[in-house]
């Protein structure tokens, strides 16, 4: 299965989450910071620190790290707090 | 309504709900993930158990056929007047008692350039490989402090990355001072001495008072400064290494959100954790609230399997066998041996330069962090968070909550408790607020 990642096509296996994929497909950083405009990717992996933050299907804030990658998903990199 | 709620399906929590359902108690296991085993069993579906250890353990506690709840987050605990709801992310659980065993998370210390891409925690690293069967990168450094490090460089290696070192912070052979807790724990040294020979196979060197004191990079990192360490960690010489990736990690934080939540009494620990305060039946201050695993000291899973099971027969109204008790109080001896070993020494504050983040979250630097310290007389960590804003971020000061404390001044369990408290443990939506129904188990 695949899912889009700013318009790429990006592999991953079953139940594997969307911050994995993009680890294996060799992205390191999708996300940047609200002030510094710093990139950020992940960091804790288990849901803790919110650094690896994505837009998934237009909903912005989703954990990379935790949220698991579905068939067609479209996936976003995410500036700041993903509302514009 | 359940008799027991076990918040936590690592080992702690698994063996807790496996007592006291054996001891004929209604029992609901509750997690956030999708299942059972937490972060110590973190695997995938249809995962042998290569590289995992006491995985013979997992397959027969999840065997036990259990009301598991997979994917719910817990949010937020309240007492009410006959017993506990219990608020998720897929709804509410009701139960007469608890049995807590939330886990902990690495512990963090800020350096130069830690907020690269491609700097990971060890315990994100580990989950990336055990959950997701992805290694962080090609060419890894593994660094911090604590027994932690070896399984995640071992893992790392076995998987195919490129290891370069072990950089332990600290001085292990401080373990030797420590004769009856080693001991009588023998099989925790093998586990050692089984990750060093798969280190020594891959040609992979262990340091010690050796660590990453900064990571260097644009837009991710490309190399590290090693600092080799004085004992109290100031970096007395330094050389450059270059590398795709750090995994890095001092410790572990327990994660206390539902016990404070509760008003559970804690103290800190010989690591500097913050932990919440059990008796010899595992039961917290609060009445029908039971501790197990990390959330009452940071001890390793086999300690977490024994606290368990006494949590979980202690809350069903069975007296455990007293081979458990001793088991625990050997286990707990060994686990302050390891904590007294690896300390965290206050030289680390030396690497930060002014511009280094405290804070990922509202990247805040250490400069403000030292000003409302310095300059505005700040004398606890809330009032650093109030000033400088550590803390005030997505994490709610979970990632540099003990760095903010340590920074603020000698660390306290009243400051630690400051920065631990957490009203809404999870980000919740107004929209699943709104949707709450109570399920009847």
């Amino acid at each position: 299965m695949s899912f889009l990642f700013d318009g790429k096509e990006i592999a991953a296996d079953a139940s594997q989450s969307i911050g994995a994929a993009l680890i294996a497909a060799g992205y390191r950083s999708w996300h940047t910071t609200r002030h510094l405009g710093a990139p950020r990717g992940i960091f804790c992996g288990i849901g803790i620190c919110f650094d690896c933050l994505v837009i998934v299907n237009g909903r912005p804030n989703q954990r990379a790290c935790l949220t698991e990658a579905r068939d067609g998903d479209e996936v976003c990199a995410q500036e700041g707090t993903g509302h514009g | 309504m359940a008799d027991i709620a076990v918040l936590g399906a690592g080992p702690a929590g698994l063996a807790a709900a496996v007592a006291a359902h054996r001891a004929g108690a209604r029992v609901t296991l509750v997690d956030a993930g999708p299942r059972v085993g937490g972060q110590y069993w973190r695997h995938q579906d249809g995962d042998d158990g290569r590289g995992h250890h006491l995985w013979s353990t997992l397959c027969r506690l999840r065997e036990v056929p259990l009301d598991f709840r997979p994917h719910h987050a817990i949010w937020h605990v309240e007492r009410t007047g006959d017993g506990f709801v219990t608020h998720t992310s897929a709804g509410e659980i009701t139960s007469q008692r608890l049995v807590i065993a939330a886990g902990a998370h690495d512990r963090q210390l800020p350096f130069p350039g830690w907020t690269l891409p491609g700097v990971f925690t060890a315990g994100g690293a580990q989950a990336l490989l055990k959950g997701q069967g992805v290694a962080a990168g090609d060419r890894v450094v593994v660094a911090g402090t604590g027994p932690f490090l070896l399984p995640v460089a071992a893992g790392l290696a076995e998987a195919g990355a490129r290891v370069l070192g072990v950089y332990e912070a600290g001085s292990p052979v401080g373990f030797a001072r420590h004769p009856a807790a080693v001991l009588r724990n023998a099989s925790r040294i093998t586990e050692g001495a089984a990750y060093l020979r798969v280190l020594r196979r891959h040609g992979i060197a262990f340091h010690t008072r050796k660590t990453v004191v900064a990571a260097h990079g644009d837009d991710q990192v490309r190399a590290v400064t090693l600092g080799s360490l004085d004992r109290d960690w100031h970096v007395v010489a330094t050389e450059d290494v270059e590398c795709d990736t750090v995994a890095v990690g001092y410790g572990f934080t327990p994660q206390l959100e539902i016990p404070l939540q509760l008003g559970c009494d804690t103290h800190l620990d010989v690591d500097g954790s913050l932990v919440a305060t059990a008796d010899d039946a595992q039961r917290a201050s609060v009445p029908g609230v039971y501790l197990a695993g990390e959330v009452c000291g940071v001890g390793g899973a086999r300690l977490s399997l024994m606290e368990g099971e006494l949590a979980g027969l202690h809350a069903a109204g069975v007296v455990p066998d007293k081979r458990i008790v001793r088991r625990r109080a050997a286990l707990r001896a060994f686990a302050t041996a390891m904590h007294r070993t690896y300390p965290v020494r206050p030289g680390w504050q030396t690497w930060l330069d002014d511009d280094t983040l405290v804070c990922r979250c509202e990247e805040v630097p250490a400069r403000d962090v030292r000003r409302s310290v310095v300059e505005l007389g700040a004398t606890d960590p809330r009032a650093v968070k109030l000033l400088a804003r550590p803390g005030m971020g997505l994490c709610q000061g979970r990632v540099c909550g003990y760095a903010t404390a340590c920074l603020a001044g000698p660390v306290t369990a009243a400051g630690l408790r400051d920065l631990s408290a957490r009203p809404i443990a999870q980000p919740v939506t107004l929209g699943s607020l709104a949707e709450q129904h109570v399920e009847e188990p």
